[in-house]
């Protein structure tokens, strides 16, 4: 049982990492019906930027200002950067090719996932880089309820995750953005006749995507330690699992798929090996597409009139 | 005629070398409704798409209250006070009514997106008026779009209803111009009667002046002060109902040559 509870914290939290990172990847397939693949890159430079501020304080064994704050301005700098990377990535990658076939920005897309791989290997090298997380936040800070270890790391991980996608679901349903956004979604010739100002909304889109992004990527240093060029590959693969599981271009389905992935990666892990986590993660992708193609929120798409 | 709000001066556009508008020049008073006829692809939502900004003109003229709206961004021409609706029903189904009718009213609020985004007090402050601003429009087709329809997804509502609310949308842009793409299409007749009224109360009691394409020639006798009849891009006819639907050209347009003739 302890076993069983521990597997569940480490999938919440793997989860939550995964979730935050398909948003970002189901709300830009929502407004613009693309594939970001570069989406999982800006993940990793979010986690490259957390590293860097946190270097800035002095590093995880000499910190010169409270671990709170150091946490805050990591959170921070991070969703900023990424969110401004993501902007600039669509105002020059994707939005010059918008009135193109939908294969050019997918193939720019991989191209933009290279070349953020390739400029932050030239810059920073290839070793991996540490986080070194237990050095300021000790593994023995946290909760233990029934054997089961609950570090404050993974709580930390988990509340700021669910805060962030209940602030985004408030976003989409509640604000003018929001309506805006489901409007361009919907159909963006129509939208910017009724007034809506497209390349804004979907500027804005961009930035809360990749911002989301960044903070995973922080949680995902926090969390696993390790910083790399490559990092964003096999995460932005799995969240884009996540999100297609989940209905693609669904909110409440990226968070869905995001957990469920974070949970089967974790369970395939303690119960059979860690060999087996990545053929499991996409063994659910395969299964879920044979029985719901729209995904498990996903609704089929309705036909226009 | 009053002074015109919605000109078009020599209009062409071409897509290569098919003129899809050619040589058009078109004037809407102030306060007028204007009914533009003429058999399928006689470029009547082309027309439209060029007004709205969809296609800017090859060459020509569109002015707004005197002011050129050629070559902007359909939003911009929004903001200018166009709006429009659409033939085959374009609303955001995915979203409830007033959702969609508040969706239209962000061209002319101020707040910023991240005010937005943060619900400053000014955002709160517009939501609240936009939200209201909603509910007085879809106020204007009382029982249609009834409160208890508001929350519903605009894809529960009936056809006739949908079309009732891409005209309470195109509202709430706060529009002076109202283009309307057969507002009467596939109703039956009770429905059609109904927005015969609906055209002649939003210039009456909402002050827009109206450029309608329609096909049923009894919604063109009921609202039109003006109809205009194209064809193959150009302007055939121009004038009282009676006069364009009498007219040969116009009669020849929809039926063939010959028919004219055989009339007589």
């Amino acid at each position: 049982m302890t076993f069983f509870l521990q597997q569940v914290v480490d999938g919440l939290t793997t989860g939550s990492v995964y979730a935050l990172i398909a948003l970002g990847y189901s709300m830009v397939y929502g407004v613009l019906k693309l594939l970001n693949f570069a989406h999982g890159d800006i993940y990793m430079v979010g986690a490259f930027i957390g590293y860097f501020v946190l270097q800035a304080f002095g590093g995880a064994t000499a910190l010169v200002a409270p671990v709170a704050v150091v946490l805050i301005a990591m959170f921070a700098a991070a969703a900023l950067g990424a969110g401004l990377l993501g902007v600039g990535i669509e105002r020059f990658a994707y939005r010059p090719l918008r009135e193109s076939p939908r294969i050019a920005p997918l193939i720019t897309a991989l191209g933009v996932s290279f070349f953020l791989e390739n400029a932050v290997l030239l810059l920073f090298g290839s070793e991996t880089r540490l986080y070194s997380t237990s050095s300021f936040i000790p593994f023995s800070t946290g909760v233990h309820v029934a054997g089961v270890n609950i570090s404050l790391v993974r709580i930390l991980v988990v509340v700021l995750a669910a805060v962030l996608m209940v602030g985004l679901r408030v976003l989409v349903e509640r604000t003018r953005l929001g309506k805006a956004m489901r409007a361009v979604a919907f159909d963006r010739e129509a939208a910017e006749m009724m007034g809506i100002q497209v390349d804004r909304t979907i500027s804005a889109t961009f930035f809360i995507g990749s911002a989301l992004a960044g903070v995973a990527g922080v949680m995902a240093g926090l969390v696993f330690d390790q910083v790399f060029s490559l990092m964003g590959f096999i995460a932005g693969l799995k969240a884009f699992t996540a999100a297609v599981v989940g209905g693609i271009g669904n909110v409440p389905g990226a968070m869905l798929g995001g957990l469920l992935i974070g949970l089967a990666e974790s369970f395939a892990t303690g119960y059979i090996s860690s060999t087996f986590q990545n053929l499991i993660v996409f063994g659910i992708l395969i299964g879920v597409m044979l029985l719901r193609p729209n995904g498990l929120l996903g609704r089929a798409t309705l036909q226009k009139v | 005629m009053t002074r015109p709000l919605l000109e078009l001066d020599h209009v062409t556009l071409a897509f290569g070398g098919l003129h899809a508008v050619e040589d058009l020049s078109i004037a809407v008073g102030e306060g007028e409704i204007v009914s533009l006829i003429g058999p399928n692809g006689a470029g009547k939502t082309t027309l439209f798409n060029l007004i709205t900004g969809v296609y800017a003109p090859t060459s020509g003229d569109i002015r707004v209250a005197g002011r050129s709206i050629a070559g902007l961004a359909p939003h911009r021409i929004a903001g200018l006070g166009v709006a429009r609706t659409f033939q085959t029903l374009r609303l955001f189904v995915n979203m409830s009514v007033k959702e969609n009718v508040m969706a239209a009213t962000y061209g002319h609020t101020s707040a910023r997106m991240w005010q937005s985004v943060l619900r400053t007090p000014k955002a709160r402050r517009e939501e609240r008026e936009v939200n209201a601003l909603a509910e007085e429009v879809l106020g204007f087709f009382s029982q249609r779009l009834m409160g208890y329809r508001w929350d519903q997804p605009a894809y529960s509502l009936s056809y006739a209803n949908r079309r009732r609310l891409e005209i309470a949308r195109a509202m709430a842009t706060r529009p002076r111009v109202l283009l309307i793409d057969e507002p009467a299409a596939g109703m039956n007749p009770q429905e059609t009667h109904e927005i015969t009224d609906l055209i002649a109360r939003l210039r009456d009691e909402r002050g827009y002046t109206i450029l309608a394409i329609e096909h049923d020639m009894h919604v063109v006798e009921g609202i039109s002060d003006r109809v205009i009849a194209l064809d193959h891009g150009q302007k055939i006819a121009e004038g009282s109902f009676e006069a364009v639907a009498t007219n040969p050209l116009v009669v020849e347009a929809y039926m063939g040559r010959g028919t004219a003739v055989t009339k007589g």
